[in-house]
């Protein structure tokens, strides 16, 4: 299959050889974006992350769809969205008239996800939909972009989607063999980038970027600062396949135990772990990988964007 | 074996407490855990001490059936009773309550049980394990065996997803197998992996959408060819 062009000014960046960055934003039980754009926002002032996720009913809790979002931080903040997909709550039916819907509106990435099932959120009685798995979806999205049909070929008519997509894949995964080979599948339903997990572990992920290297299509090591010790708690238990490293948990308890009643003390502590433990990680992933960049995944922790990127030139404003 | 689980007292009771006479129908067929005579008596003794409860009294009788889905066996064995009660409570699953309520149309009948799935029993295990859904698709023979719908929660038809952690899933609290793993590591022993690499495309839904109706007999015949044999 040809290569298909770069429409995103992600895609763009990843062509013209930068390291680069991407956030992401949450839109949870709200119906109020000022949160969302703010940190948007900030994202945008830092010039380094090209463009923000915005995830979709993560844990399978019911959240704002991610579609509205990513349509007003790119109208808005003149940032460009990574809009997450999952297939867990529409069938292929809906899912062709959303990313129709996501493409008239202008969004450029689509992330491809399962989705965390419905029995690990707050509508645990709801039936998930999987009509279509993440690898059937990229097909699908490959059909709709490159060839300008639906999934079952009848004709889109006024015009072109121009949209790049991509997948995600765990480093945390065990065992391995059998992630790797699925991420070959949905590569072979031409993914134009992969996302990962968040990753903790230097050689584990040094290693899972070596494996997907066979497949050639841009990576993004997803990493995870965490802002707070309760965060991390809670990601080391509830997030499947995630376990923070316990130095890391102990230096953040301690970090808050210490600071008790002083904010900006414990901020600036808890800042400083983040920095010393997340600075060197990305150096060397950069350095000693073939990453195409980072996903950092500092959901509301903004503040954390210039100091953890300070060594890394804009780029941004360079991609048209 | 159809996998079932016996409803709440107070939900069967419920269905029935506005009648005075039950006769409550065991089935002997495939219905797993046994739901034979000695079941239906108990659950008698049980609806009527519920009854006592609420001030009511109520006369039951258990009997069994071969089997509740077999329209001939149930109606020459369920019928002959039906005339001395007024409400029929049916032990075996779902299809058999379906079918008391067909060959019996003058009578209702209510379910005691609530009918899970098409499963199997493994030796030393304390779980009845689903292993099909009756899709009307079966893929096995591409998956080392192991069914990718009737295993996996989310019927991927291209796994794992990352909801699997140390090969299990995060569904039940990471206690079930994860079935792309089990196809994986079996389609690894017998050198398959290529059946694991493929790509498997979008699932056809209409084999399974219901109601289902499937033609039992089929025809043939050579007319049309002894006819074109004349032309």
């Amino acid at each position: 299959m040809a290569k298909r062009p770069a429409f995103s000014k992600l895609c763009k960046a990843i062509e013209a050889g930068h390291f680069v960055f991407t956030g992401e934003l949450e839109p949870k039980k709200i119906l109020d974006l000022g949160e969302i754009f703010h940190s948007a926002e900030e994202m945008k002032k830092t010039g380094k992350i090209v463009a923000a996720n915005v995830t979709d009913g993560p844990q399978g809790d019911a959240y704002m769809s991610s579609l509205a979002p990513s349509y007003l931080i790119q109208d808005k903040v003149g940032i460009e969205a990574v809009w997450q997909v999952t297939v867990r709550d529409r069938n292929r039916v809906a899912l062709f008239g959303d990313v129709v819907a996501g493409a008239v509106l202008g969004l450029k990435n689509i992330l491809t996800l399962t989705g965390d099932h419905t029995a690990l959120g707050d509508h645990k009685k709801g039936r998930p939909v999987y009509d279509i798995d993440s690898t059937q979806f990229c097909e699908m999205l490959s059909i709709m972009i490159d060839e300008g049909t639906d999934y079952e070929g009848n004709e889109l008519l006024g015009g072109k989607i121009e949209m790049n997509f991509g997948c995600v894949a765990n480093p945390n995964s065990n065992p391995r063999e059998p992630e790797i080979l699925k991420v070959g599948r949905k590569v072979e339903q031409g993914v134009d980038f992969i996302q990962t997990q968040t990753a903790f572990d230097i050689d584990q992920a040094k290693d899972f970027l070596k494996d997907l290297e066979q497949f050639n299509v841009p990576v993004l090591l997803g990493v995870f600062p965490l802002k707070s010790h309760g965060i991390a708690w809670y990601f080391d238990n509830y997030i499947p396949g995630v376990s923070v490293p316990k130095d890391l948990l102990k230096a953040l308890k301690k970090a808050e135990k210490d600071n008790k009643g002083n904010k900006q003390g414990k901020y600036a502590a808890l800042d400083k772990i983040n920095i010393e433990f997340f600075e060197p990680f990305i150096k060397e992933i950069r350095k000693t990988t073939k990453a195409a960049g980072i996903h950092c995944m500092a959901v509301e922790y903004e503040r954390l964007f210039d100091p953890l990127l300070k060594d890394y030139p804009k780029y941004v404003e360079k991609v048209t | 074996m159809i996998i079932t689980q016996l409803k709440d007292i107070d939900e069967i009771y419920e269905m029935v407490k506005d009648y005075d006479r039950i006769l409550i129908a065991g089935c002997d067929g495939c219905v797993q855990p046994p739901r034979s005579l000695n079941e239906a008596k108990v659950l008698g003794q049980l609806l009527e001490l519920k009854a006592r409860t609420q001030g009511k009294d109520l006369t039951w009788k258990a009997i069994t059936v071969l089997r509740q889905c077999d329209d001939r066996i149930a109606a020459t064995t369920v019928g002959p009773h039906v005339e001395k009660y007024n409400a029929i409570i049916s032990l075996a699953c779902g299809l058999g309550v379906v079918m008391l309520n067909k060959v019996l149309p003058k009578i209702l009948t209510f379910p005691a049980q609530n009918s899970h799935f098409g499963g199997v029993q493994n030796n030393g295990e304390n779980y009845f394990i689903e292993y099909c859904e009756e899709c009307g698709d079966c893929v096995i023979g591409e998956t080392g065996g192991v069914c990718p719908r009737a295993g996996c929660a989310k019927h991927l038809s291209n796994g794992p997803c990352g909801g699997m952690v140390d090969g299990m899933c995060e569904v039940g609290g990471y206690t079930i197998p994860c079935a792309w793993v089990n196809i994986w590591k079996r389609l690894k022993e017998f050198d398959r992996l290529d059946l694991f690499k493929k790509y498997r495309g979008p699932r056809d839904y209409r084999t399974s959408t219901s109601p289902g109706y499937i033609p039992i007999y089929k025809e043939y015949t050579n007319e049309k060819e002894v006819e074109e044999a004349k032309d």
